[in-house]
């Protein structure tokens, strides 16, 4: 006999007592919580919860975002950018960066030294102050958004959902997914949260709202 | 309406007075109170130190002791909390369908004391007059296994003269636990020496509560070192009158 | 077919006291206690805080207890689903009966990558298995990557909180610890580190940072396995588990079979009641989700070890069953009043407090950990703060009478106890014995007491007397002033015996 046998051997007898005929749909699962905790204005939010977690929000408008990222790169004095490919050139400024692309792809001990990561997200959750990548266009595999002391995310308005419910069916399980709330932070010492730890220290997260359309007359 | 005193084995020995004054309270609000001769225990001691086959017979002689009456009223959270969760597990486990279905019957009908007060007799000022600075323990058992909620308190604010001080942390478990005591006797007394500073800290003369097994754990602490804080079950005060004082 | 493992096993420390021995040492040590007092209450507060934000929090609970509900009474279909979902994906899956068979399995998988060392995320199957030791005993070096685990593995320590296994160290402790250990498994803790809980997280960064730079094979626990699809997902704050799970080539996971879930969509209850009910936060940092292999991103080989050890055994239990719905959120520690006072090492096992007091002595039997069921006043503290409504207090009675059930078994001669339980329920089997009783009670009172309380009390109840003075039983019970004044002629007034 097989440990697979053995197990599932134990599970079954373990389970005299459930009815042969009984299915997973006969346990009844009420769902009456509620799918979204979110008010009507989830961007605001979203950057409320993100900046409850010691991060940086900014909001800008389409048009501003490659000035304001140009800004925050500064800001952070990063040099070597780790650009995950896909990322919208039209959002990437001009600059004195050095840019790293993952055609390589790049090695582990080039992305610990390099500076910071830019990246987009899948999807961003208000209630929670959360962004979700999923390996996809501008975001890359993994590592890149990991290794990177510093990690700074556009999020696109757009993207922004009220409440986890609404982002889970919105996401690709088949697809790796990291949710990242806040920046790396431990409470192992005497319960007290420290934020910055193996994972990027510091996160800025760029909000880009749509450009309003000008008001004529 | 056919009232009958299920006073529990512990207050019918050791505070008699806590089943006198329920009789007074129910009297005075113009209840006829009974007292059915054959009761004698819930088996919650038995039942909560795993000594099921001995609570058997206990829990029986409860359906048969109180069948019958309209409403069973008890002066203990725990003992309550004990029939009405409890007795049907000791029936299931270890009794017939007869004794299922009695016990079925009965639990519905048991209520501790400031649940009868409040949700079947409609009354929250009971009339009493208690001068004096009071607080109350809520017990594990009142909160969190029968949930009397703020049903005590409701009770004790319309008590004339009575000067009601909060207990900080008063949710927090005393440390009795019934067999726990002896049991894990170290910890006990640690949680004990911390509901006794909550209670010293108020100020109060009197330290209530629905139960008197918590309050015999707490209140013998408070004389081992001679405090001068008394303890005193709810229904003590609640009986208490300008003319009638404790 | 005993599905428990074979004694030894790790999940109780062979050489642990009882409960009640454990405790009392535990509870002469004040700086424990107020390491402990003070945690325990940060995190409750901030549990309630994010907790009573969510208008349905009682509803997602009823949800979280259904899903399990559901899951564990149809748990070999939801794991050979599971195993399907996986291989599809491009992993390997393996079942394990006990920990030697896990460990075996493990151990087998990391010399198979030619590596001598793993890292770990933190996961409870892993310490419960033994597996550090085992893999030690094959020359393999598993090195711990959160930061309380490591502060247990480099102090050589055991852990006492299954979120923050460290929780009994304060900041002094932790720094020196580092000071002395770090150099020993790799690079050294800064000069002058102080005990700034930044300046040891970070201390903590260096000397992690090359391990998982080099780290060839990765270990972990998991929270969730979605069985529908495959997926795994482990929760964490640090980033040291997306290091784990991300830079080596090899990820060998170890999850107990209750972890499974049905679909992808049933997360959207366990991410809200997860982190609310652990680190008392609206999200964690950081959850990581993976389903099999993905190319070029991340471990291309990921093995999934299911383990058993003691698993069907508390299944087959139906009132205990529902230990086995535990996220391992903690909240049920940071309420305890017995584990605040006392600790988790008291509990002698791998899952301390109310959920290792029903859980451990299910995994192991009830003999192995007798004194678990009975470290508890029944409060119900954690069967409020509990996320998937695990009625531990219900669960604790029903094992109280197994280990009454055990013993009774067990031996010819009835324990003292059990005698004092037997005298009991004669006397209160019938209200004429009752009433004798009470009789001899008043006299013995009148004997013992003064000024209407006893001192000292006798036997085992000198345990009690030691703290407490205890009322005299007054010269007329209830019955008998019920007798006199209501059913022997007209109505007397009561006989005080109030203070
Ligand atoms: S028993 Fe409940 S409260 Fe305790 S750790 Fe498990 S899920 Fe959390």
């Amino acid at each position: 006999m097989t440990a697979r046998d053995i197990v599932l051997g134990r599970i079954r007898a373990a389970l005299a007592d459930v009815p042969d005929d009984e299915s997973p749909a006969d346990v009844p699962v009420p769902r009456d919580y509620l799918r979204s905790h979110a008010g009507p204005d989830v961007v605001a939010l979203f950057a409320e919860r993100v900046a409850d977690y010691q991060a940086r929000v900014v909001r800008t408008e389409a048009s501003g975002a490659p000035a304001e990222i140009a800004r925050m790169l500064t800001e952070r004095g990063v040099t070597d950018l780790v650009v995950p490919p896909g990322f919208p050139e039209e959002l990437l400024p001009a600059g004195p960066w050095n840019r790293l692309d993952d055609h390589g792809p790049l090695g582990v001990a080039e992305l610990d030294a390099a500076d910071g990561v830019l990246s987009t997200a899948a999807v961003a959750i208000a209630v929670t102050g959360t962004i979700v990548l999923d390996a996809g266009p501008g975001q890359g595999r993994r590592a890149l958004t990991l290794l990177p002391d510093y990690h700074l995310c556009v999020v696109r308005a757009d993207q922004i959902v009220g409440d986890v419910p609404e982002a889970l069916a919105l996401l690709d399980p088949v697809r790796p997914l990291t949710f990242v709330s806040g920046p790396s932070a431990t409470s192992d010492i005497e319960l007290d949260r420290v934020e910055g730890v193996h994972g990027p220290r510091t996160l800025d997260v760029l909000v880009v709202d749509r450009d309003q359309p000008q008001e004529v007359g | 309406m056919r009232i009958a005193l299920f006073i529990t084995c512990f207050n019918d020995t050791l505070y008699p007075g806590t089943g006198r004054a329920v009789v007074r309270l129910l009297e005075r609000l113009g209840h006829t109170v009974e007292f059915p001769q054959a009761q004698t225990c819930c088996g919650q001691m038995h039942f909560n130190t795993g000594y099921r086959p001995e609570a058997l017979p206990l829990v029986r002689g409860f359906t048969e002791a109180f069948a019958g009456y309209d409403a069973v009223v008890t002066p203990s959270a725990s003992c309550a909390g004990m029939v009405r969760d409890n007795h049907a597990v000791v029936a299931e486990q270890y009794g017939d369908g007869e004794l299922r279905r009695a016990v079925a019957g009965i639990t519905p009908r048991v209520y501790e004391l400031t649940e009868l007060l409040v949700d079947v007799l409609g009354v929250t000022d009971v009339g009493a007059f208690f001068p004096h600075r009071v607080t109350y323990h809520p017990t594990c058992h009142s909160l969190r296994m029968i949930r009397l909620g703020d049903r005590p308190l409701r009770l004790l604010r319309e008590v004339r003269g009575i000067d009601l001080v909060e207990l900080p942390r008063a949710d927090s478990c005393c440390g009795f636990g019934g067999t726990f005591a002896l049991k894990n006797a170290d910890t006990s007394t640690a949680m004990l020496a911390d509901k006794m500073r909550g209670v010293l800290d108020t100020g109060a003369e009197v330290l209530c509560s629905a139960d008197n097994s918590c309050l015999m754990h707490i209140g013998g602490g408070l004389s081992r070192l001679r405090t001068g804080v008394r303890t005193l079950h709810l229904a003590e005060i609640l009986a208490a009158t300008e003319g009638d004082p404790r | 077919m005993s599905s428990r493992p074979a004694a030894p096993h790790n999940v109780v420390w062979l050489d642990a006291p009882s409960f009640p021995e454990a405790a009392r040492k535990a509870l002469a040590d004040t700086g424990l206690r107020r390491n402990l007092g003070r945690a325990t209450a940060t995190i409750r507060d901030k549990r309630l805080a994010v907790t009573g934000e969510l208008a349905d929090w009682e509803q997602l609970r009823q949800a979280g207890a259904a899903l399990k509900r559901r899951t564990l009474r149809h748990l070999d279909g939801y794991l050979v689903q599971l195993e399907e979902a996986v291989t599809r994906a491009g992993g390997t899956v393996h079942w394990a009966a006990d920990a030697a068979e896990a460990n075996r399995i493990v151990a087998g998988l990391v010399r198979a990558t030619g590596s001598t060392e793993v890292v770990k995320v933190k996961s409870m199957a892993t310490q419960e298995i033994g597996l550090n030791e085992a893999l030690a005993a094959e020359g393999i070096d598993a090195f711990e990557t959160d930061l309380a685990e490591l502060i247990v593995q480099l102090g050589d320590d055991r852990p006492s909180h299954i979120l923050v296994p460290a929780i009994h160290r304060n900041r002094a402790e932790i720094r020196e610890i580092f000071v002395r250990e770090m150099g020993r498994r790799g690079r050294p803790a800064p000069e002058g580190l102080s005990d700034d809980p930044r300046a040891l997280a970070e201390a903590a960064r260096l000397h992690l940072r090359e391990k998982f730079l080099r780290a060839r094979v990765a270990v972990s626990g998991a929270n969730f396995a979605v069985a529908a699809t495959g997926t795994v997902g482990v929760v964490e704050s640090e980033g040291n588990g997306r290091m784990c799970l991300t830079l080596p080539q090899t990820l060998i996971t170890v999850m107990g079979i209750e972890k499974v879930l049905p679909d992808f969509a049933d997360l959207e209850v366990f991410l809200q009641l997860l982190p609310r009910s652990s680190t008392g936060e609206r999200m964690n940092p950081y959850t990581s989700m993976w389903t099999g292999v993905t190319g070029g991103d991340g471990p291309q080989e990921f093995h999934l070890v299911l383990l058993d050890n003691g698993r069907t055994a508390t299944l087959r239990d139906t009132v205990g069953r529902q230990a086995l719905a535990c996220i391992r959120c903690s909240a049920c520690l940071n309420v305890c009043p017995v584990y605040e006072r006392t600790g988790g090492h008291a509990y002698g096992s791998v899952y301390p407090g109310p959920i290792g007091a029903v859980l451990t002595p299910q995994l192991v039997g009830v003999e192995h950990a007798a004194s678990l069921p009975f470290a508890s006043t029944l409060c119900g503290a954690c069967y409020e703060a509990c996320p998937v409504r695990i009625d531990i207090p219900q669960v604790l009675a029903h094992l109280r009478a197994e280990v009454v059930e055990a013993k009774r078994r067990g031996s010819a001669v009835p324990s003292a106890e059990a005698l004092a339980m037997r005298t009991a329920g004669a006397v209160l089997g019938s209200p004429g014995r009752l009433a004798l009783a009470q009789r001899a009670a008043a006299l013995g009172g009148r004997l013992l007491g003064r000024g209407g309380t006893v001192g000292a009390l006798p036997g085992p109840l000198r345990r009690w007397s030691g703290a407490r003075d205890t009322p005299a039983p007054p010269a007329e019970s209830f019955r008998s002033w019920w007798k006199r004044t209501r059913e022997g002629g007209p109505e007397k007034e009561d006989g005080h015996d109030c203070p």
